[in-house]
């Protein structure tokens, strides 16, 4: 078993397809809330395998694509401090700011590192007592806990030029927003490695609140596949719950551990997500006791003020009202080499899977 | 940054792992998982550095099989459906 071909498996694909069209009588919209599903269900062209009444919209899950313009622009501002080193994963660095971008300044000298892990960013900040390490910690709950390992493995070392500067956010609170703002929906394929950590139960309020369903879904065709199936069911069925499908990866009560981690570094504050807004509660920032080690705190940086590109329609491609390829720029202006918005930078980001997978 | 992928442990030493994915191998922090649990030949979810969850074969193998069963209950659908010549769902 290597957990990847299994779940690729073509006849298997297509008969749980025909199933979907048979037990499929009413329209229905679902959302891949994971920017990872927007990747998977385009690359094995999902949309093609499913019958006309049934519809999937992207949504907000790839952190990149969420993250404000005003975040670039002051992690900018700090590779322009002295003796600071930027690390940060590589899906941010051609992300525009209002003027430039990380990839930008790097050119132009500043000292910007690539790394895999916050874990390779404290080697640096070791192997370099005099420079300031600051890491750009992006990501939902999945990646949060490892942002607050390193920050707690930082204090334990003593590694005091090492420092987050965090945009974290949790996945719930843009889930009920889009629900209460009315956006069209029936059901959530819910973000299958953020509920590796969280578990599933995050998700219960959805069916309780709103009466739509949420099966928290694998990445590979089939089980993609047969969530689309089973949230049919329970639309069709009108009993909306949360089920899991990607039950080999994922608990209802979630990694107890990572939580633990997460919880003991961050704390809950409002933040700002492209096309949402301000949502109550629904970032992570660094607490108190761990101040030390928070950027915003440590570092005073003026930032250029804010300039949001017209044409992009990013926002509303995040809340799947439109499709990447409703964008006038879309292909023209922006392309993944001359990226004009988020989406179209991240790996993960619906105008980037369009574009790579989609394209007649 | 957001990918998970299915790594399968090599070697453990201390709260660290080199693990295997294809042909490549990575170093993952076991930090998060509890390490007793673990053992060679497991595979865990990679993502940026840390395992972040162990898989579980039986949940694997239980998804899996419900494949087949769809597959067997499309295949007597289909008979029916053609012996009776109507939609049955
Ligand atoms: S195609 Fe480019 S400009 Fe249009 S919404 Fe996507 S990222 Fe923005």
């Amino acid at each position: 078993m290597k957990y990847i071909d299994e779940y690729r498996d073509k006849e298997k694909i297509l008969s749980l397809a025909a199933q979907i069209k048979k037990t499929s009588t009413k329209k229905i919209r679902l959302m891949e809330v994971c920017g990872g599903h927007t990747m998977a269900i385009q690359r094995f062209g999902i949309p093609d395998l499913l019958p006309e009444t049934v519809e999937l919209v992207s949504g907000p899950g790839c952190p990149v694509c969420v993250t404000s313009r005003s975040y670039i622009d002051k992690a900018i501002a700090y590779s322009k401090l002295p003796n600071v080193i930027i690390t940060t994963y590589g899906d941010l660095i051609r992300v525009p700011g209002s003027t430039s971008s990380l990839d930008k300044e790097k050119a132009r000298g500043a000292n910007i590192r690539i790394v895999y892990s916050v874990l390779d960013a404290l080697k640096i900040a070791q192997d370099n007592p005099d420079k300031k390490v600051i890491f750009l910690g992006i990501g939902f709950e999945t990646t949060a806990p490892g942002s607050a390992a390193g920050i707690m493995k930082a204090q334990m070392a003593g590694l005091f030029n090492f420092s987050v500067f965090s945009a974290h956010k949790i996945m719930p609170p843009p889930m009920a927003a889009l629900i209460d703002e009315g956006v069209n929906i029936q059901g959530y394929i819910g973000p299958g490695h953020v509920s590796t950590i969280t578990g599933s139960h995050i998700f219960d309020f959805i069916p309780q609140k709103y009466g739509l369903g949420v099966v928290v879904s694998g990445f590979e065709p089939l089980d993609l596949m047969q969530s689309i199936y089973m949230l049919g069911k329970q639309f069709e069925t009108n009993k909306p719950s949360v089920e899991i499908q990607y039950s080999r990866a994922v608990k209802p009560e979630g990694n107890a551990k990572a939580k633990e981690i997460m919880d003991e570094v961050f704390c809950l504050r409002d933040d700002w997500w492209r096309g949402l807004g301000i949502l109550e509660n629904s970032g992570l920032g660094i607490n108190d006791n761990y101040a030390d080690f928070d950027a915003e705190k440590i570092f005073d940086v003026a930032v250029e003020p804010l300039k949001e590109d017209k044409g992009c329609i990013c926002g509303i491609i995040l809340k799947g009202i439109a499709k990447p390829t409703e964008c006038k720029l879309f292909g023209k202006a922006c392309t993944p080499s001359e990226p004009v918005g988020a989406c179209m930078v991240s790996n993960e980001g619906a105008c980037a899977a369009y574009y790579k997978y989609n394209r007649e | 940054m957001c990918l998970s992928v299915p790594a399968k442990i090599e070697s453990i030493e201390k709260d660290m792992a080199v693990c295997s994915v294809g042909g490549a191998t990575y170093r993952a922090s076991l930090l998060m998982l509890d390490i007793d649990d673990l053992k060679i030949g497991d595979f865990v979810l990679l993502h940026t550095g840390f395992a972040i969850q162990k898989i579980s074969k039986e949940d694997a193998e239980e998804t899996l099989k419900l494949f087949d069963e769809f597959e067997d209950f499309n295949e007597i659908l289909d008979e029916e459906e053609r012996i009776s010549g109507r939609r049955i769902v």
